[in-house]
C-alpha cells in the first residue's frame, strides 16, 4: 500500500504555498464572509443582515436562496419584490461562476465534509456505505413535493447548512448536534456523504451550474503521470475522468459535469499543472499538441 | 453500454433493466420514507406552541411556515430585541422567528420594522398600521389570583396596555366579599387587542395571570347561523317583527304593581297601555326591586 500523503508530489514540486493556493482562497472565501455575517452581531458593523437562506447586505444588495425560494414557491408563497431581485442575482451569479461554486467557496457545511474527508483519509478508514450520488436529485425532488403536500418549507426543518450558518449568527442551540452527526457520517460512514451524495442543496445548484461558462479544465492533460492525486482530494471524483483521460475517445479537456464544485483542488494537488481553471467554451476535442509539463516527463 | 440495436432484447439488457427497475425502486423507497419522516415532521411544526408569539402581521401558522424563508431579517431589523429565530430543539419551527410575550414584549413600533424588513409574505406587508396587528389576544386567564379580582387596585395591566381604554377596560362590579366596595375587573376587548404582550409583561404576579394566547385558543364562536336581536334590530332601524302580533307570555309581577301594556294572569286583566310614555308614573313597577337602590 501507498503510504505517501496525498499531494507531496505537488509540494515537493511546487512548493506548499502554491500546492494550497485554491484551498486557502477558498478557506479565505469561507471564512471572510462568515466574518461578514457575524460582524453585525459580535461587534455591531452592520454590513450583511440575514443569513445564507437572504440576506441584504449595506442596505442595497438582497440575496436570496433560490433553493429555499423555490420551496417556498412550491407552497404557493412568492418573495416580496427584494426576495425577487434576491433570487435573480443569486441566480445569475451562480449560473456564471458555476453553480456548486457556492458549496466549495461559501457553504459552512463544506468546511465540516472537508475535515471529515481529511481525517478520513489521514485514519486510513476504507469502508464506505455505497449509495448512489444520484439520491440527492431525488431528495432534491422529494423535498419540492413535500413542501408543495405539507405547505412548509419542508428542507428548512432539518437543512444542516442554514442550521450551522443560522446558528453561527443568531444561536446555535442545538444544532452543533446536527453538524456533528453530518461530520460523523462523513467520516465513519459514508466518504463525502453529505456533499457528495445527499445534500439536495448542492443538487440544486449543480442544476443551476449545468451550463456554466466558468469550469475547470485539464488543459495540459498530456502531461498526467497517473499518479490518482486529483482523484484522491475530488470531492467529486467522477467528473474528472471523462476530461482527463477523454483524449482518445475525442472528449474535450474541459470538466463539464455540474458535480464539479470548482473547488480547485485538482489544481493544487497536481505536480504536473494539468489543470486550471477556464471558460466551457475553450474545449478542443484533442490536447495533443501541448508540450509536456515543466520539468522532467514520467 | 451497447449501442447495438436488437429487435429483441437480449439477456443482458433485460438483467441490466430489472437493476434500473430496483434500483429506482429502492431510491424511491428510502427517499420516500425520508419523505414521510419529515412530513409528519413538517405537521409536528405546525403546532405552535401558545406563548410563542409570531411578528406582527404574520400569516396564519400554516401559511406563515410556507412563506417565511428563515432569514432572520425581522428579528435583526427589531430595535427591542423582542424577537430570535428558533433553535432546532425548540418546539417551533426551526429558524422561524417568534417572541415570548413574558420576555420581551412587542412595543409596537409605528413603522413596524420588522414587516418592512421581510422579503416574502410572511409578515404581511398590508399591514401599515401596527393597531390593527393581531399577534394574539390577552386573555385575563386567572380570576382566582389578579389582584383586582381579589378587590386591590393594581390595574398595571390596564395602565400598560398601548390602546388603553380601548383593548383593556375596568369595568366596575360590587365587591361581594366585602359588601361595599368595587372592584375594577380588566377587560379585554379582542377587536382593539394587538396581542403585544405588554399586559402579560408587567404582570406582577409570579406568573401571569393575563396571557396573551393565540385567537383560536383565546376565542369562542358564534354559530354561523346567530342573529343577535338587538344589533339586527339597530341595523334595520326597526324591530324585524311586527310587534303587535308578538305573544307575550304571562309573568308574576310582585303583588300590586302594574305594567303598562302587560296580561296578568290573576286578575286576567291587561293593564292600559303607557300614555305620554310615562310608564314609571303611579304604581306601576319599579326600576328596581323595594328594598334594593331606588329613592331613600
Amino acid at each position: 500500500m501507498n503510504t505517501r500523503r496525498t499531494g507531496a508530489e505537488a509540494v515537493a514540486e511546487k512548493g506548499w504555498l502554491r500546492a494550497h493556493k485554491w484551498l486557502i482562497l477558498r478557506r479565505i472565501s469561507q471564512f471572510g464572509i462568515l466574518a461578514l455575517f457575524l460582524l453585525g452581531p459580535l461587534a455591531g458593523i452592520w454590513v450583511v443582515k440575514g443569513n445564507l437562506n437572504y440576506s441584504y447586505t449595506l442596505n442595497v444588495l438582497p440575496l436570496t436562496d433560490p433553493y429555499v425560494a423555490l420551496q417556498s414557491l412550491a407552497t404557493g408563497r412568492v418573495p416580496e419584490k427584494l426576495g425577487l431581485i434576491g433570487v435573480a442575482i443569486v441566480l445569475v451569479f451562480y449560473f456564471l461562476v458555476g453553480g456548486r461554486s457556492f458549496c466549495s467557496w461559501v457553504c459552512p457545511v463544506n468546511i465540516v465534509t472537508d475535515a471529515a474527508g481529511w481525517l478520513r483519509q489521514r485514519l486510513g478508514i476504507k469502508g464506505s456505505v455505497h449509495l448512489a450520488r444520484q439520491t440527492r436529485y431525488w431528495i432534491l425532488g422529494m423535498t419540492l413535493v413535500g413542501s408543495a403536500l405539507t405547505g412548509v418549507v419542508l428542507w428548512e426543518l432539518i437543512n444542516p447548512v442554514s442550521m450551522l450558518h443560522r446558528g453561527l449568527i443568531f444561536g446555535l442551540g442545538a444544532a452543533w448536534t446536527v453538524v456533528l452527526a453530518v461530520f460523523l457520517f462523513d467520516l465513519f460512514v459514508m466518504s463525502r456523504g453529505w456533499c457528495g451524495h445527499l445534500c439536495p442543496v448542492g443538487a440544486f445548484y449543480s442544476l443551476l451550474g449545468r451550463w456554466s461558462p466558468v469550469r475547470v479544465a485539464a488543459p495540459r492533460r498530456a502531461a498526467c503521470n497517473d499518479c490518482m492525486d486529483c482523484f484522491e482530494v475530488c470531492p467529486e471524483p467522477q467528473v474528472i475522468r471523462p476530461a482527463l483521460k477523454g483524449e482518445s475517445r475525442g472528449v474535450g479537456p474541459v470538466i463539464l459535469a455540474a458535480n464539479c464544485t470548482n473547488c480547485g483542488r485538482c489544481v493544487d494537488v497536481c505536480s504536473k499543472d494539468v489543470f486550471s481553471y477556464g471558460l466551457r467554451f475553450n474545449n478542443p476535442a484533442s490536447t495533443g499538441g501541448t508540450p509536456p509539463a515543466p520539468g522532467e516527463a514520467r | 453500454m451497447t449501442k447495438k440495436l436488437m429487435k429483441t432484447d437480449s439477456p443482458k439488457t433485460r438483467v441490466a433493466r430489472r437493476q434500473f427497475i430496483f434500483d429506482s425502486a429502492r431510491m424511491a423507497c428510502g427517499v420516500g420514507m425520508l419523505g414521510l419522516g419529515l412530513g409528519l415532521y413538517a405537521k409536528q411544526a405546525k403546532a405552535l406552541p401558545a406563548l410563542a408569539l409570531r411578528p406582527p402581521g404574520a400569516l396564519p401558522e400554516d401559511d406563515f411556515l410556507g412563506a417565511c424563508i428563515r432569514c432572520g431579517l425581522c428579528v435583526r431589523d427589531c430595535p427591542y430585541n423582542t424577537l430570535e429565530l428558533a433553535k432546532p430543539e425548540m418546539p417551533v419551527a426551526t429558524g422561524t422567528p417568534y417572541f415570548t410575550a413574558r420576555n420581551i414584549p412587542c412595543e409596537m413600533c409605528e413603522d413596524i420594522p420588522c414587516v418592512k424588513a421581510c422579503p416574502t409574505q410572511a409578515l404581511d406587508h398590508a399591514l401599515t398600521d401596527i393597531n390593527k396587528s393581531k399577534m394574539g389576544i390577552a386573555v385575563l386567564i386567572d380570576h382566582e389570583t389578579c389582584l383586582n379580582f381579589l378587590g386591590l387596585r393594581c390595574d398595571v395591566c390596564y395602565r400598560v396596555c398601548p390602546v388603553i381604554d380601548k383593548a383593556i377596560t375596568l369595568e366596575m362590579v360590587s365587591n361581594q366579599r366585602t359588601g361595599r366596595h368595587a372592584m375594577f375587573l380588566p377587560t379585554v376587548h379582542s377587536e382593539h387587542c394587538t396581542g403585544c404582550g405588554k399586559c402579560e409583561k408587567s404582570c406582577v404576579l409570579e406568573e401571569a395571570a393575563i396571557r396573551v394566547l393565540p385567537p383560536k385558543l383565546a376565542q369562542g364562536a358564534l354559530g354561523k347561523h346567530y342573529r343577535l336581536g338587538w344589533e339586527e334590530q339597530k341595523k334595520a332601524g326597526r324591530s324585524l317583527l311586527d310587534e303587535s302580533k308578538m305573544l307575550d307570555l304571562p309573568d308574576r309581577l310582585p303583588e300590586g304593581t302594574s305594567l303598562p301594556g302587560h296580561y296578568d294572569p290573576a286578575s286576567g286583566q291587561t293593564a292600559p297601555p303607557a300614555r305620554d310614555g310615562s310608564g314609571s308614573q303611579g304604581g306601576v313597577m319599579p326600576s328596581l326591586p323595594p328594598g334594593l337602590g331606588g329613592k331613600p
